[in-house]
């Protein structure tokens, strides 16, 4: 049944389209969708980054002096919004776009056709989520997780809503085509356990993305009929509880953060052999690892809710639940330490954001138990020292991983090596002023100052004040990565070849710089040794 | 890996998808639009909604028809098929995940909310506080909470229409199921037969449904209002109604293509995702008879 007919059109057989409009909007290729993707999570970046420097700079000095209080609430409730959903979950599905065909041998996406229905719902949502800033009604202002009954205040809430449902489905239908794909096109011979870590991660991501993204959107539907069709789902005067929303959104909002962690572990778990010159110390383990932290991922929703009065054997068991899921996430730091542990090392701007993720993403776990501990949650609970918490695990995690994925795969995307002394620059700029940033909020937490508040008490201003030069210097360093994606793509001289770094491995280094249009018409031969796990039994 | 491919398949271009994404923006925001309208509005947010409502419905067509074309002229292989088909199952997955949601929801009103507001369990101050009369029950004298949200209600009974609505949708999953053996057997008129029962069945349960609802509105006072008992009663019952709309539908269109010959013994995705998904509508009903109508 299956002969001649590869591309069902000739002229795309061997190059990309011409026309704008057929190549971009009408994709149906992976390398191209993934390609869009990326720029739009780049742009969402830093869309999402010029609010953060509102936020920081009306921090800058107790008082109010730029915004008004309203703008403030909107700011810090679309910076989450816009870089959770807009940013790092669209990064990792183009980084799994352009990558997994490439990686197990695959022409394309299993469904190549919703993948590109999967891109094209997100720009639309934006627009439909953002335009609300511009509305008589003003954006949502009542934080990311929209709790009600603040949230039910927002006038736009039903803009949002719908932004809501939009990026649900078109997260949804990214991760079925990526399942299909792993267990549908894998070229005869990839057996699931010789699969890249990417690779594992992302389909176990995926099976989360479709397991909570749903839940979300029944959680959000609930806010919209209580609003505007007079249900009681978080009224208690009619039954119903406001604590019932959090439990509906911590259900897909823990799971959540782990959709945008689990893929940054694969990438890490493929950076550091490659410029370690050694296999991946433990691979089974790896992925026992991503899959029992997605496991526990939905058995912890509630500590996030620990003040809001749960019973108290409640909060003890998702307390012990939330402190297991630092076993597994142990077992991953220390296979990538190991896996470093008398490797050969060269110091690439890949390793660097990959040897800054696994030590950075450590005090965000480490700040992440302190949380996990009732008690010690009461205080910290809504203080400045969550959000370190979650920029830690977030920004020096799940951020510097797309960075150094996306430095360690621009050779194989562009065919040209990017410029290595200014990726060095935008490293070292970004790690020390991320930790400039970051770091005293742990201080100012523990000291009591709360999140989302536009001015504070005198006592937390010298904190502020360099945390806000830590953002602005932070946010700045990120205009050089543009600098150096440009140059890379457009000016770049230096070719690069199939196997762009010396210590690569894995099917995506057999093919040619940059990857052409097309790849693996028909099945590859494997060869167990170009695999980076390949002799997983031996 | 199941089979061995000597080559894989991958689509043509299609406009579809990024008209598909245009078209579910526009609904979309015209629904926005509309909820947030003030009063003496011009209804522009209503245009915007059908013009987007109509849009989704020429996509899917156009949508599909391509694809039916593209099945017809042998281009798919069993790589594609399973891929179909893997596609189909997660998202079935998916809706249950959906559902449990509410589900959810309506577990913790009943389990946790509830009682509480009525006092029980420890340092649940709101009873005490606000409505120290408030003798926590469901249904029809407490289920629209201490407020007594939307007045006092009765609810559907479960032993009339909604018994006779489960025995409709059981019966129409068997017919479904003898429909896809006779495809399997080759027997097309036996297909179209219990295929078209299947249709007609879901047409009827569709119909009790829309009584039952008249009925609680109009004499039973039961409506979206009724606190969280009507919320959860309607929001459940409505999202499952408006799956038994699309899997008719769904049916309705894999008629015709039995009809026009469009499936083969070996051949017929299509018959097999709609009966999944017609399956699926079955149990998420067998689960809302259970708990919003019995118990
Ligand atoms: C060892 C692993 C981790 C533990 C024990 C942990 C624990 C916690 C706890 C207890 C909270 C609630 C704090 C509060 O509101 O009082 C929290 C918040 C948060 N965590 Fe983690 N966490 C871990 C890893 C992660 C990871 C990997 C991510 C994301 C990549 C993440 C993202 C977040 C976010 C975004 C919040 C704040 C949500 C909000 O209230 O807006 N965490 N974490
Ligand atoms: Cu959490």
């Amino acid at each position: 049944m299956s002969h001649a007919a590869i591309h069902d059109q000739h002229d795309d057989h061997h190059g990309a389209p011409k026309g704008f409009f057929q190549r971009w909007c009408m994709s149906t290729n992976h390398k191209d969708i993934g390609t869009l993707y990326l720029i739009f999570a780049l742009t969402m970046f830093f869309i999402g980054g010029s609010f953060a420097m509102v936020i920081r700079a009306e921090l800058f000095k107790p008082g109010l002096q730029l915004v008004q209080p309203y703008f403030f609430n909107e700011m810090t409730t679309l910076h989450a919004l816009v870089m959770i959903f807009g940013a790092i979950m669209p990064a990792f599905v183009g980084l799994g776009n352009w990558m997994i065909p490439l990686m197990i041998g695959a022409p394309d996406m299993a469904l190549p056709r919703m993948n590109n229905l999967s891109f094209w719902i997100l720009p639309f949502a934006f627009v439909l989520l953002l335009s609300t800033l511009f509305l008589p009604g003003g954006g949502p202002a009542g934080g990311w997780t929209m709790y009600p009954p603040l949230a039910l205040q927002s006038g736009s809430l039903a803009y949002v809503v719908f932004a809501i449902h939009l990026m649900g489905i078109s997260s949804i239908m990214g991760a079925i085509n990526i399942i299909a794909t792993i267990l549908n096109m894998r070229a005869p011979g990839m057996d699931l356990l010789k699969m890249p870590v990417f690779v594992w991660s992302w389909l176990i991501t995926a099976f989360l993305l479709i397991a909570v993204m749903p839940v979300l959107a029944g959680a959000v539907t609930m806010l919209l009929t209580d609003k505007y069709f007079g249900t009681s789902f978080f009224n208690p005067g009619g039954g119903g509880d406001p604590v019932l929303y959090q439990h509906i959104f911590w259900f897909f909002g823990h799971p959540e953060v782990y959709i945008m962690i689990l893929p940054a572990f694969g990438i890490i778990s493929e950076v550091i052999p490659t410029f370690a010159r050694k296999p991946i110390f433990g691979y089974k383990a790896m992925v026992f690892a991503i899959a029992s932290i997605a496991f526990l991922s939905f058995i912890v929703w509630a500590h996030h809710m620990f003040a809001v009065g749960l019973p108290l054997g409640a909060d003890i068991f998702f307390m012990y639940a939330t402190m297991l899921i630092a076993v597994p996430t142990g077992v991953k730091v220390f296979n990538w330490v190991s896996t470093m542990w008398g490797g050969s090392m060269t110091f690439e701007t890949p390793m660097l954001f990959a040897i800054a993720f696994v030590i950075l993403f450590t005090i965000g776990g480490f700040s992440g138990l302190m949380l996990a501990l009732v008690p010690a949650d009461f205080q910290y609970q809504d203080s400045y020292f969550v959000v370190a918490h979650f920029h830690y695990v977030l920004v020096t995690g799940a951020l510097f991983a797309i960075i150094s994925a996306t430095y360690y795969w621009l050779p194989k995307w562009t065919g040209r090596m990017y410029n290595e002394f200014w990726g060095k620059v935008h490293f070292w700029n970004s790690v020390v002023w991320v930790n400039v940033l970051f770091f005293p909020m742990h201080f100012l937490g523990l000291a009591g100052m709360p999140r989302r508040i536009p001015d504070y008490n005198v006592a937390f201003a010298n904190f502020n004040m360099i945390s806000s030069i830590g953002g602005f210097l932070f946010g700045a360093s990120q205009l050089i990565f543009l600098g150096v994606l440009i140059h890379c793509v457009f000016f770049s001289k230096k070719k690069a070849g199939e196997r762009a770094w010396e210590g690569a491995k894995g099917l995506e280094w057999t093919v040619p710089s940059p990857a052409p249009h097309h790849t693996f018409d028909v099945p590859p031969i494997i060869h167990d040794e170009e695999l980076a796990h390949g002799n997983v039994n031996a | 890996m199941g089979q061995q491919h000597d080559a894989y398949f991958v689509p043509t271009k299609s406009f579809w998808p990024f008209v598909a994404a245009a078209v579910m923006f526009t609904t979309m925001f015209g629904a926005a639009h509309w909820l947030n309208a003030e009063p003496g509005d011009s209804g522009f947010g209503r245009t915007v909604l059908a013009v987007g409502a109509i849009g989704v419905l020429g996509m899917f067509f156009g949508w599909f028809r391509s694809v039916i074309n593209e099945s017809l002229s042998g281009r798919y292989n069993s790589q594609v098929d399973t891929s179909f088909r893997m596609g189909m199952m997660w998202f079935i997955f998916s809706e249950v995940m959906f559902f449990g949601a509410f589900f959810g929801a309506l577990f913790y009103i009943r389990m946790f909310s509830v009682p509480w507001l009525g006092g029980e369990g420890h340092g649940a101050l709101t009873h005490q506080f606000l409505w120290s009369n408030y003798a926590a029950s469901w249904g029809a004298d407490g289920g629209n909470g201490p407020a007594h949200v939307g007045g006092s209600f009765s609810t559907v009974a479960a032993w009339g229409l909604p018994l006779l609505n489960t025995l409709i949708l059981l019966s129409s999953s068997v017919t479904v199921t003898i429909a896809h053996h006779a495809l399997r057997a080759g027997h097309r008129g036996k297909i179209l037969v219990f295929l078209g029962m299947t249709v007609l069945l879901g047409a009827l349960f569709l119909n009790f449904q829309a009584h039952e609802y008249i009925e609680a509105y109009r004499e039973l006072n039961l409506t979206l209002h009724s606190g969280v008992y009507g919320a959860t009663f309607f929001l459940l019952t409505g999202f499952h109604g408006l799956h038994v709309t699309l899997g008719t539908i769904m049916l309705s269109v894999i008629w015709f293509r039995v009809l026009k010959g469009h499936f083969s013994k070996e051949h017929h995705f299509g018959f097999e995702a709609v009966a999944w998904y017609w399956h699926f509508v079955d149990v998420v009903w067998l689960c809302l008879f259970m708990f919003v109508y019995i118990l």
